[in-house]
This record gives C-alpha cells, sequence and structure tokens, in this order.
C-alpha cells in the first residue's frame, strides 16, 4: 500500500511549497518512532507534567443503575489542561525541540486543543499562534482566555464557517509561509501524512494503559470500547489497545446533533450525508454536497463539530473493525446529568456522545462482562457552554449580574 | 503539447506572456463574461478560470472570499463547466486552463470532469492540493486527453524536485514567485533571480511566475527571466473597486515599456 494510505483513505494532498517541509517532518518522525529513548521520554514527561497513567475507574452506581455489564471509565480528563489532547501536543512538542524549530501554530475547535498547544508552547518556551474559528471564539470564551493568559496569540477566523475545518484552512494558509521556523501541530488524526497516524502515535498511550488497566481489575479483556469521534484522536488512541483483539467490539460515537434526518449534525459514518473526498490535506468521508462543497455542520460539542473524519478511522469502519453509532444533543445531556448524579463525574460534552452509546449497550451486557468508555474530557472547565446548554435559570441570573456590574464601570 | 507549442509561438513575436486568473461567477457570470472579453480584446495569452471551491486552502483572503461569494450566491460546478465553454467558443486566440482543488474533480469524476473539459476545448488543469504523488493517474489521463497538467514551482523546491514535478507537467510550470499565498506583494530582487535560473534549468517548460504579481514594473523584471506573468489577485481587488471595465486599460498598462 502506498505510504500514508489506510485502505483507500489518507494520502498527502498538499500544495508543491509545502513537500520539502513534509519531507522533513516524516524524517524526524519516522526517526524519533525508532528511537527508544524518545517513546521514554514522552512516557516519563507525560508521567511528570500530565498524571499519567490516568485511573480507569470502576463506575460501580452506574454499572448498577444499568444492571448489565461492569462500565469503566478512562480517565483522560485527567490529563493536565483536562483532555486526552495533551497527548498528542506533547509528544509533538518533544518533536519540535528535535527539528529544532521556535514556533507552534494550532487549529483549534472547542479550544481545547489551542489550549493544550499553548500550555506546551509555555513549557517548551516556543512561540505560538492559535487558530480559532469566530463563531468557536465567541462560544468557548474561558478557553481563548486561557490561551492568551499563557502566552499564545489567538487569531479568530472570520471565513467560511468560521469554525474548526476554517481554522485549520488558515493554520494552513500561515503555515505556507512560516514553514522554515514554525511546526504545525495539528490537533488530531486528520489531515495529510504523516499527521493521521503520528498523532495516532501519540494518543496511543491511552489504549496500552487501558488495556493493562482492565487486565489487572477485571481479570480479562472488555467485551466493549466506546469513544467520541470528532477528528478520532482519542478513539485512535484507546483503540488501539485492543485492535488485535477481535473479540473486543470497538464502538466509535459520532455526533447526532438534533438528529440525522434534520441535516443538523456532524456524522460521517452513520447516516448518508457524508461521501469519499479530499479536503484539509487527506482523503475521506467528508459531509459534502453533490458538487464536492463542504456543508456545515452541527453538535452541541465544538470538539465533534467537524467535516471529516480520520482515514484510519474510515478504513477500520469499511473493513468493520469499528462500528459507527451516533448520539443527539438531547440524549448527551440526559448522560451527562446521569454521570454527575452517580458518579461525581463530570464528562465533556464531546464525551458524553460516549457514555450515551455505552448507556445503550451496557443493560444487554451480562454482570462478568466489561465495558470501558473513554472519557476523553473534563467537562467542569466548559461552564459556560454545558450551563448553557441546560439553560439553566440561576446561571443565567448569575451571567446577567455579574454583566452588569462590569457595564457599570 | 498543444498549449507549449502555442506559447511558444506566441514568444516569437512578445517579449513575455500574461496569464490572468478568475473566480467563476464572482461577483457573477455576467461580470465574468465583460472581464474575460477586456483580457481577450487585450491580448491576454492565457485565463485560469477558478472553480470556486469551499476550502481553497492555498489562497489568500481576496481570493477566498471571491470563492465564499460564489458559493454563497448559489454558483455550481455544471454552470462552470457550461459558462466555460461559452468563452472558449467566444474567444478562439485565449487559452483556457480550470483552476481548481481536486475534490471538485474528484466529486465529479475525474474522468467525466477531464473529458468534459477536453471537449469544450479547455487547454490545461491546475489543481495546487494535487501534488505528483498522488495525482500522476489524473496527470497521465489529462495528457491523453491534450489538456496541460500544469505543475507546480515553489522557492521551497529543491533541484531534484523541481525536475520530479516536471516530469509530470505540460504546458508550462506555474513558478509560485514566493512562499504564502495569493495576494500578498513578492519582492523583485536577487533572490529571485537566482530562484528563476534554478528553475529555468531545471525545465524546458516555459516558466509562468505568479503570486504577488500586479504592477507593470513586476511584469518589466520578469521579462528575460520567464516566460509569462500571471496576474491573480489583482485584477479581482481591480474588479471589485473600479468595476469590469478597468481592467481593460490595466492590462494594457503591464506591457507598456
Amino acid at each position: 500500500m502506498k505510504k500514508g494510505y489506510f485502505g483507500r483513505w489518507g494520502g498527502t494532498y498538499i500544495p508543491e511549497v509545502l513537500h520539502q517541509t513534509f519531507v522533513e517532518l516524516r524524517q524526524a518522525y519516522e526517526d524519533a518512532r525508532r528511537d527508544p529513548a524518545f517513546w521514554k521520554e514522552y512516557v516519563e514527561l507525560m508521567g511528570n507534567y500530565s498524571c499519567r497513567p490516568t485511573p480507569l475507574t470502576l463506575a460501580e452506581n452506574l454499572s448498577r443503575h444499568f444492571g448489565g455489564g461492569r462500565i469503566f471509565i478512562k480517565r483522560e480528563d485527567l490529563n493536565h489542561t483536562g483532555a486526552h489532547k495533551a497527548n498528542n501536543v506533547m509528544g509533538q512538542g518533544l518533536l519540535v525541540r528535535r527539528m529544532g524549530k521556535k514556533r507552534v501554530i494550532a487549529e483549534t475547535g472547542a479550544g481545547q486543543h489551542g489550549v493544550a498547544t499553548a500550555t506546551m508552547a509555555a513549557r517548551f518556551g516556543f512561540e505560538c499562534t492559535i487558530y480559532m474559528g469566530e463563531e468557536d471564539v465567541a462560544r468557548q470564551r474561558p478557553n481563548v482566555f486561557w490561551m492568551e493568559k499563557l502566552g499564545a496569540t489567538v487569531v479568530p477566523v472570520r471565513d467560511g464557517a468560521r469554525t474548526l475545518k476554517d481554522a485549520i484552512n488558515e493554520a494552513f494558509r500561515d503555515w505556507v509561509t512560516s514553514m522554515d521556523e514554525t511546526h504545525y501541530v495539528f490537533g488530531t488524526v486528520c489531515g495529510p501524512h504523516p499527521f493521521p497516524e503520528m498523532v495516532a502515535w501519540f494518543q496511543s498511550i491511552i489504549g496500552q494503559e487501558a488495556r493493562q488497566q482492565i487486565l489487572e481489575q477485571h481479570g480479562r479483556l472488555p467485551e466493549r470500547v466506546f469513544a467520541c469521534v470528532g477528528g478520532g484522536s482519542n478513539a485512535m488512541g484507546i483503540f488501539q489497545g485492543f485492535l488485535e483483539d477481535a473479540d473486543v467490539q470497538l464502538v466509535g460515537v459520532e455526533a447526532g446533533g438534533k438528529g440525522l434526518d434534520t441535516g443538523e449534525h456532524a456524522s460521517r459514518m452513520v447516516g448518508d450525508t457524508a461521501a469519499p473526498g479530499v479536503a484539509q490535506g487527506y482523503r475521506s468521508m467528508f459531509l459534502q454536497d453533490e458538487d464536492g462543497q463542504m456543508l456545515d455542520t452541527h453538535s452541541i460539542a465544538a470538539g465533534l463539530d467537524y467535516v471529516g473524519i480520520s482515514p484510519i478511522l474510515a478504513d477500520l469502519g469499511d473493513s468493520g473493525r469499528v462500528r459507527f453509532e451516533a448520539a443527539t444533543d438531547r440524549e448527551v445531556l440526559d448522560a451527562l446529568t446521569l454521570t454527575m448524579r452517580t458518579e461525581g463525574i463530570i464528562p465533556a460534552l464531546e464525551s458524553a456522545h460516549a457514555f450515551v452509546q455505552a448507556f445503550k449497550e451496557a443493560p444487554q451486557m451480562d454482570d462478568d462482562q466489561a465495558l470501558i468508555i473513554n472519557m476523553s474530557g473534563r467537562g467542569d472547565k466548559d461552564i459556560f457552554t454545558i450551563a448553557h446548554a441546560f439553560d439553566d435559570p440561576s446561571w443565567k441570573e448569575f451571567i446577567i449580574r455579574r454583566g452588569e456590574e462590569y457595564s457599570k464601570r | 503539447m498543444k498549449l507549449q507549442s502555442d506559447l511558444l509561438h506566441r514568444l516569437e513575436e512578445k517579449p513575455i506572456l500574461l496569464m490572468t486568473h478568475l473566480v467563476l461567477g464572482y461577483p457573477s457570470f455576467a461580470t465574468n463574461r465583460e472581464v474575460i472579453r477586456q483580457m481577450a480584446d487585450n491580448g491576454v495569452d492565457c485565463i485560469e478560470l477558478q472553480i470556486p471551491f469551499s476550502e481553497p486552502m492555498a489562497d489568500g483572503p481576496v481570493i477566498l472570499k471571491a470563492n465564499q461569494d460564489a458559493l454563497a450566491a448559489g454558483v455550481r460546478v455544471r454552470d462552470c463547466l457550461e459558462f466555460a465553454a461559452e468563452m472558449v467558443a467566444a474567444h478562439p486566440r485565449v487559452n483556457f486552463l480550470f483552476m481548481t482543488y481536486y475534490n471538485i474533480v474528484f466529486r465529479h469524476g475525474e474522468e467525466a470532469f477531464l473529458e468534459h473539459a477536453a471537449r469544450i476545448g479547455i487547454r490545461g488543469t491546475i489543481i495546487p492540493d494535487l501534488p505528483p504523488e498522488e495525482g500522476a493517474d489524473l496527470h497521465r489521463r489529462s495528457s491523453e486527453l491534450g489538456l496541460a497538467p500544469i505543475m507546480f514551482f515553489t522557492p521551497t523546491s529543491t533541484d531534484s524536485r523541481m525536475r520530479e514535478v516536471a516530469d509530470q507537467g505540460q504546458g508550462f510550470i506555474y513558478v509560485v514567485a514566493r512562499r504564502g499565498v495569493t495576494g500578498a506583494p513578492t519582492e523583485m530582487d536577487a533572490g529571485l533571480a537566482e530562484y528563476l535560473g534554478r528553475c529555468r534549468r531545471a525545465t524546458d517548460l516555459p516558466l509562468a511566475v505568479g503570486f504577488g504579481i500586479s504592477r507593470r514594473e513586476d511584469v518589466a523584471m520578469l521579462t528575460g527571466r520567464a516566460d509569462m506573468a500571471v496576474i491573480g489577485t489583482a485584477t479581482i481587488r481591480l474588479v471589485d473597486e473600479q468595476g469590469p471595465s478597468a481592467v481593460g486599460p490595466f492590462i494594457a498598462g503591464l506591457l507598456k515599456s
């Protein structure tokens, strides 16, 4: 198979001006991958700086509530900066240091990858610019605040749908100018080769840990593993721990938004809105019209609100190794509420999609069987978004009063 | 070979050729029609017809906005194909090329797109996100149909990369004058002259230099060092600001010595 391809998906669809940059990036990545000292340094860094290994928590109350399989939660929310995104950025940070570059750029949707990149840049002493769709800047103000406080420049992108895909285009436009001293820290397992493979490698630490932890705690492998899928990096991270175990069902949960029949969703593998295409440097399934123009997407979770899906996951979907499902905004809020009330755990809206599907399937399982939900991030940092999604009256009153207080000054 | 031999023939008469660009359906096909007429009347040799795409990652703000506005106005690929056929028939002395991103071609079907383009008399295709590694089949098929696949040289291209890229190219090489996206100015300095020398040594194909070429001085500087100057963003900006009737005098002014 051609390098950088996964079945019929992947590739390197880049403007010629980036050719040499990708030659160098592939070389640096392949060298790092061959060097056991690199991975050792990475694991040490993540242990020391980002609380790894993250726990695998047995959710006894939820398990009892559904009366089926034992529910385990992989706690990527306990990473520094609050999500699995830290795994990828710290890995790429080590790589940037090896390549001798001094500046990093990144796109961000929910702001999570932006905050993680800004954190990494502060830690390694890199200059940092984050591209973020104007609409996302508006709905994720707290993350913008942290990025700026961490020393990054946040550039609101006013083109297109003003969301993640437009931020990616804009980051590429920066990169074609600045590639000599700048590395583009791509946030997910999409984009041109080697990004899907490289980001999947850094995220594989989730699956490696989870496999060992479930064997220790449950005595055998889980029946099913659930992960939400936007670009697909947390899903690829945990799935890689179980890909070779044919009996372990791997379930990717996409954003069903307001329902697949409304057109307002971000489901590429479920439903029939998506079609094969090539955009943002790679070939995969994209939400697009008959002409090949990308469609607007919708999700309650900004991190899942994206037109494309990882070429690796598209291939695993083709082969049937990964099953895809979709969860609606409404279902997500219900699952979030239940998880908070019964376990005292607050998943991010993105992660709550995986909880929805796990909750649907847990009752069908026996009580000696286990399932794992990858909790890709924590929700408490997204208080503005989640309070807004719940339409919480006392929160709104607080915001109104605080707003009045500020406007008086 | 049609395009290359036509350009070489023209170069016997003129010191440097001109290629211009527009985004189909922006601001309207009616305006496109008038702009193309003015370009053709003033002796433009090639015109890039850009079929709009929602994710034009290699384009700067002006062309990006033109893409978005055209799509927002409801421009469809089939409208672009029909309009192109009309223009080719109306202006037989101009070489028309399709410029677009790969997904437009892919979604339409490579074979159907290329056959249609060839049948209506388009001379070549410019697809900036389709490098030789991914485009070998499409480029081969284009050549069979008499469509020149246009390849890119850039300031970051090594000498060996230029030779590799040129192997799949026909018609001419699109020489990207600097790093970055379309629309920002390009400094005409010793570095550029050295780079153009490197390009010249890497291929026998004519060299068309674009990105940041907008003034008579730019075109004069390229004369003798390149075969064709590519004016992209500058005409879109001009039409935005002064309307289509400003295009003719602008084009004529570029070639005055």
